[in-house]
């Protein structure tokens, strides 16, 4: 946790997220002109409506029974024209900016999403669901917000202010003066407020991402909890979690919300100076009464869009720390990118070759040793041993999923390192004991790896895993929807659809890493010619408990501790009477 | 909505209209600025006194200390409200959660229980925090303006307020349409979590497919549908605001007319007029202001409305009262069938009777999907039968409440969850027990080695979803788990599939060393898992086709010997 602190307090570019953020918007720079263009327009309509009003008035101004009608009409008729004018082109402002934030947002989690998948197995091994999740959905949605409600805010504020204080200028050079003080001191505390605010900000965020990242993973384990009675326990976990979430939110909130009446007290100190200074200078006969008035006035007009924008001081930095947030997620450093002249692998044959391999998770656990491997295109290669001796493991660095700390795997000569990831992996057909399973009807996850499959190539390879006569008799066939809660759905059976989408491939290579373990033996032996068709001509990494079904491979490596203790075929091990015998006999036992 | 508001913010209308208060007074004090301001225009500066410039000045200056303070005190209450309001929802949520029956939650689907706790909370949060903290000033103004204008010229005043009905009904109009947009959006908003859960979790098979292209237009696919149904929303709610606008200055529009006909008839002068004017502006900022908030209140209704969904589940699983059995069986069976779905046809079990004296030990064996699973659910009352009863110690589980239940016993499911904990923790689970019980359970779980050894250790953390471990070490672990209570009944559901047959068979003579007074339910794939168990259970499509022991079995039943034979 400590460690965890310094890494995140660390000072981040403020700068850098608003120059960031700048550069995702000037992406649609037409929009962003457009949207000023009408700002600025329906800002200075709004100055037009009170003239038409004044000069209906004037037409009032001569008294009873002397009121000039037809102009009244005249003006209020244009009043009216105008100010559905002005509602449309508010109404046309608004859709701009919904329409420029979508835009915006949308390339966001895209462009985040692209990231994520371009990232390291690694990565998602060590950072929580739920959290990831969070800075998607929450940290970028509040982005969105910001942007669509507090841009035309700020720019409104930009261009009166602008404008009010060139009126005020020309009125009275020297009252000006008075905000030469205050202008400069509410800046000064809004800066010093939000300085303290920023990280406040940035633990909200933080912690609401702790705070789904925990809800996620309980609700996922929901049915272990029950089973252990850990209902009250979690909750009490969560209300922990909770607490911490809603308190960094209402502390960034209550420092947050100090900046609107701050700037509004000193606005309204800047009013007590203006009129004080006002009327000492009015005695001194150095200004007329009516031009005091008339810089109140626009004094006014002045404060109140600051104030507005004080108030939403607070979103924006909640926006700040979110795009923060999003942009650290973006940063995240992808699989190392491969090597400019990286090969293509096109028509593998499947020679595979280990030399002196290393590999550890971390550097104090050395996961696999020394490892020396070859295995010939075509043979059948077997990883037994105890459970942790690193089989799966060796399974993460043929595919890549990890880089070795040192040695060199190669395939048909072409060290992995210089060949591009995406052809390697496609090189590969893999049944995991972890079957994934996506929401998606029970033909497209059989034809996920082969997309186009034909309906017969389909139901073949159904039938040939044997759960052909299961999807038959669901509700609505092959076009069955699986949802990852549906229940009814076993674990053996989606091991049977992964090995059916395996089947469907033609990769020159195949992993199958203890692929059959939750299905039941008479299945497996009816699914075993079919494996036998699968595996021929492959090369072959099957790693497998059931002894029973690794006998004919061609080469058998035994595996525990992370190095080789023995190496051959059945036979010969079980000749030499050591580690595999024991291991093969205990079968029995 | 409703219920958010009676139930969860009424522990706070005290403190809510005590912040109500002082943000009145602050607001007031705002407002009495300009007041000063034209009395000193109008009265003070013209009389040329000195003192009372200053005196009137400092008045000022006091009114906005006094507005400085009282905002921030009542911002500070209005965000107090807002967190401690949002602090118990989202733990009402949650405990509901957690206390939700299985049916139910596969019936919300988790990704949506995910979001209604994470975005939808989060959404009635900001509204609590925002609409206290703004919603003060602007109907103050209005109310306040409204009134101001009223000793002015009633008449048209009555003019102005005539409109107010019309914003009014435009307002609730357009929220009410967009209320139904927001649910509809929360609702992709499930689907975009549900997506991002799945393809973390099939990382590698995506990888390995070179499926993220894939992937990613699936996701596109969502964010778009996402966007249209945000655009959709809000754009329905960004006409409210042009329409106040439009409406209110239409009003102003009339008020001229009618003004100048009454000024006609003598019945009401130019000045007030203009004054009329300028009050009408703060009144329009204000309406402004409060159409603006309607945005974000629709928002946290449609979120508010899927939070009670989830609360208002009425209580499920109560114990009810049942008849006691006399038998003196520990576990019975009798005569279950059960359906996931009420409307299916075809049961997923049917008419399963057994029963198990205590520390006897039942294997059950069959095919992939036969049902082997969800007799344990059935047992430790994840569902509830169709028919028949499940009993224990002769008691209707029916009539156990459900921790009593499931603190006798100890389960390892298939595929279970490995928390991101350290390994004692999850071995642990919440449960109060001693480092030596940890010790011991892992011990027999066969799992000393490899926590032992260097490197690891008992309180080496482990990563999301185990990811660290390999598969027979976190099956390992969650063995321990289920051992470490020293639990009456023991489920392990297919627990042994990631062990090697020398590690299988030493946890074999763990437990029938260390676990003799323990009833054991065994749902394994090999026959040797099980084949020394009193009773062995063979299933097929949901039905019992064989019961017996290893020997009778095989002389009985086909089924048996088939797999058997399979796995010689």
């Amino acid at each position: 946790m400590a460690e965890d602190q310094k890494k995140y307090e660390k000072p981040k570019n403020r700068r850098g997220t608003l120059l960031r953020l700048g550069k995702c918007l000037m992406q649609y720079w037409y929009l962003v002109f457009a949207a000023l263009a009408l700002t600025i327009g329906s800002n200075l309509l709004a100055l037009v409506g009170p003239m038409l009003s004044g000069y209906a008035i004037d037409a009032i101004e001569p008294g009873i029974g002397q009121v000039d009608f037809p102009r009244v009409f005249y003006y209020t008729g244009l009043m009216v024209a105008f100010y559905v004018a002005s509602s449309i082109l508010s109404y046309i402002l608004a859709v701009l900016m919904i329409q420029i934030s979508r835009k915006v947002v949308y390339q966001m989690r895209e462009d985040v999403f692209t990231q994520l998948m371009k990232l390291p197995v690694g990565y998602f091994d060590t950072h929580q669901t739920g959290d990831i999740i969070s800075c998607i959905s929450y940290d970028i949605d509040t982005v969105n917000t910001s942007l669509a409600n507090d841009f035309v805010q700020i720019l409104t504020t930009l261009i009166t202010v602008a404008g009010a204080f060139a009126m005020m200028l020309a009125i009275s050079l020297r009252l000006v003066l008075i905000f030469a003080f205050t202008v400069p001191l509410s800046i000064l505390l809004t800066k010093l407020i939000t300085g303290k605010t920023r990280p406040l900000f940035r633990l909200r965020s933080r912690k609401l991402g702790a705070l789904n990242g925990f809800v996620e993973e309980m609700i996922t384990g929901q049915r272990t909890l029950k089973a252990y009675s850990q209902e009250e326990n979690t909750i009490r976990r969560f209300n922990s979690k909770n607490e911490e979430a809603v308190e960094a939110y209402y502390r960034a909130d209550y420092y947050g919300s100090v900046v609107g009446p701050t700037v509004n007290f000193i606005n309204n100190l800047s009013l007590t100076l203006v009129s004080v200074f006002g009327a000492l200078l009015f005695l001194s006969g150095q200004m007329r009464i009516g031009s005091i008035s008339s810089f109140i006035l626009y004094s006014r007009k002045f404060s109140g869009p600051i104030n507005e924008a004080a108030n939403i001081m607070s979103e924006l930095q909640s926006a700040l720390a979110a795009a923060e947030r999003v942009f650290h997620m973006m940063d995240e450093a992808a699989e190392t990118a491969d090597r400019e002249d990286a090969l293509a692998l096109e028509t593998v044959e499947g020679d595979v070759l280990l030399e002196n391999v290393s590999f550890g998770y971390t550097k104090e656990q050395c996961i696999i040793k020394h490892l020396n491997l070859h295995a010939a295109p075509g043979k059948l290669v077997a990883v037994v041993g105890p459970t942790g001796a690193g089989k799966t493991t060796l399974i993460n660095l043929l595919m890549r999923f990890y880089d070795v700390d040192t040695g060199q795997i190669s395939v048909d000569h072409h060290a992995v390192c210089d060949v591009t990831r995406a052809s390697l992996r496609r090189a590969y057909a893999m049944v995991l004991q972890d079957t994934w399973l996506f929401e998606g009807t029970v033909y497209e996850n059989i034809a996920y790896g082969k997309p186009g499959a034909t309906p017969e190539e389909v139901t073949a390879a159904a039938k040939a895993a044997k759960i052909h006569s299961y999807i038959k008799r669901l509700p609505q066939g092959y076009d069955t929807v699986l949802t990852d809660e549906g229940t009814s759905i076993s674990k053996g059976q989606k091991q049977l659809l992964t090995i059916a989408r395996a089947m469907l491939l033609d990769a020159p290579m195949l992993i199958l890493d203890e692929a059959t373990s939750n299905v039941d033996t008479r299945t497996e032996k009816q699914i075993q010619q079919a494996m036998r068709t699968l595996m021929e001509h492959k090369t072959c990494f099957v790693i497998a408990h059931r002894l029973s079904t690794i006998q004919n491979a061609d080469e058998i490596l035994v595996v525990n501790h992370g190095e080789i203790v023995e190496q051959g075929t059945h036979c010969e091990l079980m000749e030499r009477e050591g580690f595999y015998y024991q291991m093969y006999r205990a079968q029995f036992e | 909505m409703k219920k958010v508001l009676s139930v969860y913010l009424k522990p706070y209308y005290g403190r809510m209209l005590f912040g109500f208060v002082i943000k009145f007074i602050g607001t007031i004090m705002d407002l009495c600025l300009p007041w000063i301001l034209a009395y000193m225009i109008d009265t003070v500066i013209p009389q040329g006194q000195r003192d009372r410039i200053y005196l009137w000045g400092l008045a000022m200056l006091v009114c906005s200390v006094l507005a400085l303070t009282f905002n921030i005190i009542a911002n500070r209450m209005a965000s107090k409200v807002a967190r401690d309001t949002t602090e118990t929802l989202r733990h009402d949520l949650f405990e509901k959660i957690m206390w939700l029956s299985n049916a139910k939650t596969d019936a919300f689907t988790k990704p949506s229980l995910i979001s209604r706790l994470t975005t939808d909370t989060y959404n009635v949060h900001q509204m609590l925090g925002r609409v206290q903290r703004l919603g003060v000033r602007a109907p103050i103004l209005v109310i306040g303006g409204i009134l101001v204008t009223l000793t002015l010229d009633p008449v048209l005043t009555l003019v102005l307020v005539s409109v107010m009905p019309v914003t009014a009904f435009v307002t609730y109009y357009f929220s009410k349409k967009s209320i139904p947009m927001y649910h509809a959006l929360q609702r992709a908003v499930d689907k975009f979590v549900r997506l991002l859960r799945e393809d973390i979790a099939g990382i590698r098979v995506i990888k390995a497919l070179s499926k993220t292209d894939y992937e990613t237009k699936r996701y596109d696919a969502l964010n778009q549908e996402l966007s249209a149904l945000e655009k959709k929303a809000d754009v329905t709610m960004a006409v409210v605001n042009p329409a106040t606008n439009l409406f209110l200055n239409l009003g102003l529009v009339f008020v001229v007319i009618v003004g100048a006909y009454r000024v006609n008839t003598g019945s009401s002068e130019v000045g007030k007029i203009l004054a009329f004017l300028t009050y009408f502006t703060i009144i329009l900022n204000a309406m402004i202001n409060i159409s603006k908030m309607f945005v974000i209140v629709s928002k946290a209704v449609a979120s508010a409305n899927r939070i009670a969904e989830v609360i208002e589940v009425p209580e499920e699983l109560m114990p009810v009262h049942c008849e006691r059995l006399r038998e003196d069986d520990y576990i019975r069976f009798s005569h279950v069938t059960f359906r996931y779905k009420p409307e299916q046809d075809e049961p997923n079990l049917t008419d399963i009777s057994f029963s198990l004296a205590k520390g006897e030990t039942l294997g059950i064996i069959g095919a992939t999907g036969s049902g082997k699973s969800t007799i344990a659910a059935l047992l430790l009352r994840f569902y509830e039968v169709s028919e028949g009863a499940v009993y224990i110690e002769g008691e209707n589980i029916r009539a156990i409440p459900a921790d009593r239940l499931r603190k006798r016993f100890g389960v390892v499911f298939q595929n279970d969850m490995i928390f991101e904990e350290s390994i004692a923790e999850n071995v642990r689970m919440g449960r109060s027990l001693s480092a030596e019980e940890i010790k011991e359970a892992v011990t027999h779980a066969m799992a000393k080695e490899f926590v032992e050894e260097a490197g690891r250790g008992y309180d080496a953390p482990v990563h999301a979803r185990g990811a660290n471990l390999s598969g027979g070490q976190k099956q390992r672990i969650l063995i321990a788990r289920a051992l470490a209570a020293h639990p009456d009944l023991l489920i392990l559901d297919d627990s042994s599939s990631a062990l090697d047959y020398k590690t299988d068979a030493a946890l074999r003579h763990e437990l029938a060393a260390h676990f003799a007074d323990t009833t054991k339910i065994i749902i394994a794939q090999r026959v040797s898992s099980i084949m020394h168990a009193d009773h062995i259970m063979v299933l097929e499509d949901g039905k019992m086709i064989g019961y017996g022991t290893h020997e009778a079995l095989l002389e009985q039943c086909e089924v048996y010997r088939e797999i058997r034979d399979s796995q010689q």
